[in-house]
């Protein structure tokens, strides 16, 4: 239970950072270290060299503008959960945060580590997707962005090449009246999701909806027919069920330790059904 | 492997530790084995228990998932910051006088993450009280009664009686 040896560096800058991991293939960058700590304890990885990202100051900060959102990858859960900006125009990512871990683990955690880090169970990618984020990465050799839908590639694995990082996230302003909902349920409050969903809606542009799930098989997925399904049926309770029975179908969960997967599968369902509730009843009319 | 060592220097409970160090060395083993100040309890070392917590720069953390050299320069506070000689904090009276605790082993965590907490929230819901304790295991009491003894912790460090 205590991690094995490794080279430490800390860099202050992203030019540092990038020409490290460049210069170091097998090096692990530590953000938040919420669950790479975890993982260098139970010595599950043995990175010849950690490079911590936590003296960038240039990775963390929220900045709001007309049409968009940039979070930091290196911005604290925390510091996210209690910015009343964020809350206003994003009320789903606050709600989302409040289930992941515990006041202690969102103190360190960061926004851009879960990200990267994409445990199937975990909260923050399937809000992602339900926002349209765009990832935007950087290596030694530039940058690119990466649209939520194609970043989240499977369990503990990301679109993120060798040498790239995370370093910041691009939230697109949603339509005025759109509505949130945000539905999980966990064996204790600050686990990973047995199931979650996350629901956008508007009727903006001939109407417009998201619902991603997680904690179903190897990661958040959209279940695109549930959202055509909530569209087309004009938000009805009808187009409710007939949006969660798609969803319930779509989703391939596992049999593990915490529930089987026929479990699962159903409480997607539910989930997606109170989401989709929630969502539709903030919605402007 | 790598034999690098570091020279940190920590601010624990307001007073200054100069410690050379290697890099893999948790937080809580550096409070615990280099300061010696053993209050703060390890439970699980994988961030499940809660009983490492601390405050880092007067936010609650798990030191089990810090590394020491990442709190170069941090202020921290351990459950040794609590009671003033032998004068106990309103948390401490609280646990005692409402059973909050049976070994005392989840304890120090426990009071670390409500210092923060009712630091925050001075008047907390029951509700509240038991989403801020999610994330500290005890397994002996049960919980009712830690509950209880944050809601009256509550009211004596708003200089009520409860
Ligand atoms: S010892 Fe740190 S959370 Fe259990
Ligand atoms: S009092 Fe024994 S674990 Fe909490």
């Amino acid at each position: 239970m205590k991690p094995p040896p490794f080279a430490y560096r800390d860099p202050a800058t992203l030019g540092e950072a990038l020409a490290l991991l460049a210069a170091n293939v097998d090096a692990r960058p530590l953000a938040g270290g919420q669950s790479l700590v975890p993982m260098l304890n139970f010595r599950l990885v043995h990175p010849p060299m950690i490079v911590d990202l936590n003296r960038i100051g240039a990775l963390a900060g929220i900045v709001i503008g007309a049409d968009a959102a940039t979070i930091g990858a290196m911005t604290r859960q925390r510091d996210a959960e209690r910015d009343m900006d964020l809350a206003r125009a994003w009320p789903l990512i606050i709600e989302a945060l409040r289930h992941v871990g515990h006041i202690q683990t969102r103190s360190r955690g960061t926004i851009g580590g879960s990200l990267a880090h994409n445990d199937p169970a975990a909260e923050l990618p399937a809000v992602m997707l339900a926002l349209d984020a765009t990832m935007s990465v950087q290596s030694a050799r530039g940058g690119r962005k990466i649209a939520s839908a194609d970043f989240f590639v499977s369990t503990l694995t990301t679109a993120l090449d060798p040498g790239e990082l995370l370093v910041s996230i691009d939230l697109p302003r949603p339509p005025r009246d759109a509505g949130f909902g945000f539905a999980e349920l966990a064996r204790r409050h600050g686990d990973f999701a047995l199931a979650a969903a996350a629901v956008v809606v508007s009727r903006a542009g001939g109407g417009h909806a998201r619902i991603a799930l997680t904690g179903m098989g190897d990661g958040p997925r959209r279940a695109l027919e549930a959202e055509a399904a909530l569209v087309e049926g004009g938000f009805s309770d009808a187009a409710i069920a007939v949006a969660v029975a798609a969803a319930s179908a779509a989703v391939k969960p596992i049999d593990d330790l915490h529930a089987p997967a026929w479990y699962r599968k159903k409480v997607a369902g539910v989930m997606a059904a109170r989401a989709c509730r929630d969502a539709i009843a903030r919605m402007a009319s | 492997m790598s034999g690098e060592t570091r020279t940190i220097r920590v601010t624990i409970n307001g007073r200054d530790y100069e410690r050379t160090i290697a890099p893999n060395l948790l937080l809580s083993d550096f409070i615990r084995h280099e300061a010696e100040l053993t209050g703060t309890h390890v439970g699980c070392e994988h961030g499940v228990c809660g009983a490492c917590t601390i405050l880092h720069d007067g936010r609650p953390a798990r030191s089990c998932l810090m590394l020491a050299v990442q709190a170069n320069g941090a202020r921290l506070e351990t459950i040794e910051s609590l009671a003033n000689g032998e004068a106990l904090h309103p948390l401490q009276t609280a646990f005692w006088e409402k059973h909050g605790l049976q070994c005392g082993y989840c304890t120090p965590g426990i009071l670390m993450t409500m210092k923060a907490f009712l630091a925050e929230t001075p008047k907390p819901s029951e509700a509240q009280i038991r989403e801020a304790l999610s994330g500290n295991l005890c397994r002996c009491t049960g919980y009712q009664q830690i509950v209880e003894a944050v809601r009256h912790a509550a009211a004596l460090l708003r200089g009520e009686a409860s």
